[in-house]
Order: structure tokens, then C-alpha cells, then sequence
């Protein structure tokens, strides 16, 4: 990884310090900057409150040219997470003809938390998930909580 | 091969490559033949027959990378003049219509402004040549450099950045994901397209090169009367003028510089006779049923009632449908509650619901041994094809000692060359007249159809028979062989012209129907 990509990590660890988003911890490694950890409430307003999630933001080594990647350590039933060991997420920001060098990992995590409070089922990645949250909201809610007891108390 | 010459009464200038060669690329373009083709003479020679075009043969042409270039520069050039804009921009309003000048300029003249905001261009693209420059309290918003000497570049949106960010970003779009006509300002939520001009100035030698590779590439793929040849790591493109409503009237194989036979179409191997639409069901009928068919037929019956398929795989022969609960006999295939107390022993053969069941199974298996039967020849000439490549590298070393022990020369063991890819063509379009057999319906056009093929089928036999004999025979069967192949040529000639005409006039009649 080049010193301009370590620097732009080190800076925007910087600005997010200051500037963290509510129900966010960041956990940062200096020796090993290209991988953050992420602890994060679920939003207050969203069915997923009171779990805590972890994520791990990986920087590719051509960032910010390419989007770091993001993926949920701890496991959620949400129509724009993997449900598999991955957990990854691949849309808006996220996906490589979406993301602009300029863009911010702290607006990837801002995108995190809405997705929280809105899923985006018309760009899901698991689409039996996102047909329940659109036909049968109350049924995917009670998964929800289901998952978030099971997996992120 | 000299396709320009072969094909083209009237070899195709650039200013008509650059021009929408609409429908003016002959398929109408009979003059030069009689129409007693088909009696062609078994007695010309070879170099009477191929300079003519046949009746399947389309008009193409072949065009090398820097043709391509420079018919889209001329295009952009033209272009250009007319809407006032610079080359640069032109470029990029011609890809974002797709190479469609008409409609561009039709739509540039009515509303300007709109089109030049929606290819990304934005106000004037007039003024101004980009440049590199050095701004006072620049910090860059990619590296979160800054300083008073750092370079820095913006589009007219005015999105800067640091030279080096803004080279980076260019290479990663071009190198790590392929793309040209589409790369955007790296600034957040700008569409504004990348233009040459500025990439030029920006990058270096290596990847300019590469981004006119990648632009190139979407000239030809936007085009409609042009196409990449598909085999592997051939650069050359096909114009032709077939279009894809014409599919059903004609197959249009071109043949490109690499030798590479395929079709205009739908850039598959050469599928003379079968028209695109039936090459592609026929095919997706084989990956679903080829494997599997010849199974079911030994070892299967269908339901009499729901014509499930079913497995017997042990019990007696009281059966049950699974799906639709149809109890019937295993052996005779009628209705169980007619069979009375004879459990275990069918004896009633002559009921008429058990006829009437067998009736529909035999009609059943008839369809798939129908299709097994075109299916096995198909595949049998396609292996054979297979065999022919290995015969044709046999055929090198045959060449070669025969030279070697006669004391031929090179030019006179070519006869062997020429044997061995006659009978690769001829067996490429035998396949196919199996899969067009499938799907043709009887009528009195037919039976002419399966004499040529069975005439074309014997001529290639025999010839293939001839590539077995041993080294020392080959030399005194070289007339033979000869005219072996010369005839094989002919009766594919034959063959395809009588199913080009046919599918011309629409005389063909299918049993499916087609899209």
C-alpha cells in the first residue's frame, strides 16, 4: 500500500475520532491500519436496537481508487447483508463503479446505519429477505429480533 | 484470405464504411448467376466456382485495427464540423448515442444543452484546452496533499484534484476494470465524462494506448453492421449488413483475415443451413436432453395419464403415478381397476384403454427417438469434425514424408492440405443439416434436402476413407483424391445454395415456431 493510501487512512481515522457517529466505537491497530473493526448499536428507531454489531471495514490496497469493503462479523437478517460467513454488502458506495476516490469511510458507516433504519430491498443481495420485508413487514421484524437475540446480545 | 476480392463486386471504400451502409450490402445481388446453379459443372474446376458468390454467401468485409481507428475518426471528424463541437467532445456525444449520428444530430439541433449535460459535458466544451496547474491553498481532497507546488487537474466541472490522484483513479478504471467511453470525474456525485483530451494529457504512453484499445472496442460493439471475430486473440472486425430481422431468411458466414469461419449473427462456428434462431433451440436442447434422452428411452415409460416420466425400479406392476395418482398396469399399460383378480399376471392385452395407452407411449418414444436418431448424426459428424483436426495435423506429417520418401515437392503434396479441410467444412455443415432436419417439416422441398444430404454424407465418407490408406498408397490415389475433393465441394455448394434459396423465398416450413 502506497504512503498517500496510509496517510488518507490516517487522516479519515482522525476525522472519524472526532466525529464519530453515534452507536459507533472504531477500533484501530496501527500496525495494521488496512483492517478496522467496528462495534455498532443498533439504531434506536430500527427493529434491530439492542443488539450490538460487529464489522470489519478492509481497505483494498488500491484504496481510495477502490471502496473498502465491508463485512458484518456478527450475523443479521437484513435484506443487504450476506447471509452467509461473509456477511458482505455490496451496494451504493460500496460497489466499485458507485465509489468515487474522494468518498469517505465515514459515510460508508452513515450508509450502514440508515440501511439499519431502511433496508433497500430494490438492490438486495439476499432477495427472499427483501420480498418478506416488502410483503410481510411485521413477520421479517420478529426475525429480526430473533436473529438480534440469538446473535448480537 | 483475400475476402475483398473474393466477395465484394465492388470493394467498400472508407467513406462507404463511415457512411450507415444500410441495406445496400447485396443479399439481393444475384446478376452475376443463372439460375440453373444447381448444374453446376462437375466438370469446373475449382478456380471457375469460388471467385463467383454463391447464393449462401453474404458480402462482408474484414477490417484490421487501424481501419477501424481511422473510420472512427473520420466519423468523429464529420461529426464534428457539424455540430461546432471539438473532436474530444464529439467523441463522447457520438458514444453516448451509440455511433447513431443521425439520431445525434437530429437531437443536438432541438435541445443542446440538455444533451451535451446528459453525455457529461456540461456547458461549453468549446473553450479552453485542458491543463495542468498549480493553485494557491490547494489541498487534495483524494490524498490530502497539499502545498504550493503540487500539480493539479479539473475537468470544466471543476472537480481538482492532485495530478498524481487523478492519474491513479484513471489508471484503476482502466487497467483494473476495462473501461473507456464512460469514466467519470472522479469528483463525488460528478457524471462528468472523462474526455481523450484530457486523458491523453494526464496518463502515459502504455495506458493512452490501452484506453484507444478499450475505445476501439466499444466503436465496434456499438455498431450494428460490425462485429469482433470471436476466436482467440484475433484483433480483426466484420462489417456486414445482415440484419438481426433477417435472420430467419438467411445465414450469414463470414469468413475473417484469421481464417476463422463463424456467423454475423450470433458469432457462433459457421451453422450453414440451420438459421440462428433453430441453432440456438437445437443447442439448448442437447445441453437438456442428449445425455439423459438415451437413458429415458431404455429404461423409463410415461404415465399414461399425466406422461410424467417413470422409473420402475423394483414391486410388482400395480402402479401408482407419484404425481397424478393414476393407478395403471406396468405391462399393458391400461387402467388397473379393469385388470379384475389377475394380479400379478397381465393378460390383457387386448383391452382398448390399455391400447389406447401404449398408442400414446409408442407416439411418446417416437418423438424422442425422433430426435435421438438427428441427434446421433449431429453428434457423430461433430466428433468426426474433431477427428479431422487431428487427421489435418496427421496430414502435416503425411505431407512432409511424402516429400520426404517420393521425392514430391511441396506444392505437389498440397492436394492433402486442400482433402483435409474440404472435409472439415463439409462435415461443419453435415452436422447442421441434422439439426435443420429436426426442426423442418415435411414437404416436397424435403426430400430434395435429404438427397443433397445424403449425396454430401457419401462424398465426405469416401474421402475420409482415403486418409486411412497407408503413406506409400497416398501418392498414386492423388488423383483420385483430387477429384474426391473437388466433388465433396461441389455437393456442399450444391447443398447450400438449394437451403439458402429456400430459406430466402420462405419455402422451408418448421415444426416449431420461432420468435
Amino acid at each position: 500500500m502506497s504512503a498517500g493510501a496510509k496517510k488518507r487512512i490516517m487522516r479519515e481515522y482522525g476525522e472519524c475520532m472526532a466525529d464519530t457517529p453515534p452507536g459507533m466505537k472504531i477500533n484501530f491497530d496501527e500496525r495494521n491500519m488496512t483492517k478496522w473493526e467496528v462495534l455498532l448499536d443498533g439504531p434506536d428507531q430500527s427493529p434491530y436496537a439492542g443488539g450490538h454489531f460487529k464489522l470489519e471495514i478492509n481497505f483494498p490496497n488500491e484504496y481510495p481508487f477502490k471502496p473498502p469493503v465491508v463485512s458484518f462479523k456478527t450475523k443479521i437478517y437484513h435484506p443487504n447483508v450476506s447471509n452467509d460467513d461473509k456477511g458482505s454488502m455490496c451496494l451504493g458506495l460500496l460497489r466499485a463503479d458507485e465509489w468515487k476516490p474522494p468518498n469517505k469511510v465515514v459515510a460508508v458507516l452513515r450508509l450502514i446505519q440508515t440501511l439499519m433504519i431502511e433496508p433497500n430491498p430494490d438492490d438486495a443481495i439476499e432477495p427472499s429477505i427483501a420480498n418478506e420485508y416488502k410483503e410481510n413487514r411485521k413477520e421479517f421484524e420478529k426475525n429480526v429480533k430473533d436473529w438480534v437475540k440469538r446473535y448480537a446480545k | 484470405m483475400d475476402s475483398d476480392d473474393d466477395f465484394n463486386s465492388s470493394p467498400v471504400s472508407d467513406e462507404d464504411f463511415m457512411g450507415d451502409q444500410d441495406s445496400d450490402v447485396g443479399l439481393e445481388d444475384d446478376s452475376d448467376f443463372d439460375m440453373d446453379q444447381d448444374d453446376v459443372g462437375f466438370e469446373t474446376h475449382d478456380k471457375d466456382i469460388f471467385p463467383t458468390k454463391q447464393h449462401y454467401e453474404v458480402d462482408f468485409k474484414v477490417y484490421d485495427p487501424r481501419q477501424i481507428q481511422a473510420s472512427q475518426d473520420n466519423q468523429i471528424a464529420e461529426v464534428s464540423q457539424i455540430l461546432g463541437q471539438p473532436p474530444e467532445a464529439t467523441a463522447i456525444l457520438l458514444r453516448h448515442y451509440r455511433w447513431n449520428k443521425e439520431r445525434l444530430i437530429d437531437q443536438y439541433m432541438d435541445k443542446r444543452e440538455e444533451i451535451l449535460e446528459s453525455a457529461g459535458l456540461g456547458e461549453t466544451a468549446a473553450s479552453n484546452p485542458p491543463k495542468v496547474v498549480k493553485v494557491k491553498g490547494f489541498v487534495c481532497d483524494i490524498c490530502c496533499e497539499d502545498g504550493p507546488n503540487l500539480d493539479t487537474f479539473a475537468m470544466k466541472c471543476g472537480h481538482r484534484f492532485c495530478v498524481d490522484c487523478y492519474r491513479q483513479y484513471l489508471y484503476t478504471k482502466i487497467k483494473d476494470e476495462g473501461e473507456a467511453a464512460q469514466i467519470r470525474c472522479p469528483g463525488d456525485g460528478c457524471n462528468r465524462i472523462v474526455d481523450s483530451k484530457s486523458l491523453d494529457l494526464l496518463v502515459a504512453d502504455d495506458l493512452r494506448e490501452r484506453y484507444h484499445v478499450l475505445l476501439t472496442r466499444t466503436y465496434v460493439d456499438d455498431k450494428e453492421n460490425l462485429r469482433w471475430c470471436p476466436a482467440p486473440n484475433c484483433v480483426y472486425a466484420v462489417e456486414c449488413g445482415v440484419k438481426d430481422k433477417e435472420l430467419m431468411r438467411v445465414v450469414p458466414t463470414v469468413h475473417c483475415e484469421c481464417s476463422h469461419f463463424f456467423c454475423f449473427g450470433c458469432s457462433l462456428n459457421d451453422h450453414q443451413p440451420a438459421p440462428c434462431a433453430l441453432v440456438k433451440k437445437w443447442l439448448k436442447k442437447c445441453a437438456d436432453d442428449s445425455e439423459t434422452a438415451n437413458w429415458i428411452s431404455a429404461n423409463t415409460k410415461e404415465c399414461p395419464k399425466c406422461y410424467s416420466t417413470i422409473e420402475k425400479n423394483g414391486g410388482c406392476n400395480h402402479m401408482t403415478c407419484r404425481k397424478c395418482r393414476h393407478e395403471f398396469c406396468w405391462m399393458c399399460m391400461g387402467v388397473w381397476s379393469e385388470h379384475g383378480t389377475s394380479w400379478y399376471n397381465c393378460n390383457r392385452f387386448e383391452e382398448k384403454s390399455g391400447y389406447d395407452a401404449r398408442d400414446a407411449q409408442a407416439k411418446s418414444r417416437q418423438s424422442l427417438e425422433r430426435y435421438l436418431h438427428y441427434y446421433n448424426r449431429y453428434a457423430n459428424h461433430e466428433q468426426s469434425a474433431k477427428l479431422d483436426k487431428d487427421i489435418y495435423l496427421k496430414t502435416e506429417k503425411k505431407m512432409q514424408q511424402l516429400q520426404n520418401t517420393t521425392g514430391m515437392s511441396w506444392i505437389e503434396v498440397q492436394y492433402l492440405d486442400t482433402a483435409s479441410q474440404a472435409l472439415q467444412h463439409c462435415r461443419q455443415t453435415l452436422k447442421w443439416t441434422y439439426a435443420f432436419a429436426y426442426y423442418l417439416a415435411r414437404n416436397n422441398l424435403t426430400e430434395i434436402f435429404e438427397d443433397n444430404q445424403k449425396d454430401l454424407e457419401m462424398a465426405v465418407e469416401n474421402l475420409s476413407e482415403m486418409f486411412e490408406k497407408p503413406i506409400d498408397q497416398l501418392q498414386g490415389l492423388k488423383v483420385d483424391m483430387m477429384d474426391k475433393t473437388a466433388y465433396c465441394n461441389k455437393r456442399r455448394i450444391i447443398l447450400l445454395n438449394d437451403t439458402a434459396d429456400n430459406l430466402k423465398q420462405g419455402n422451408w416450413e418448421f415444426n416449431v415456431s420461432f420468435p
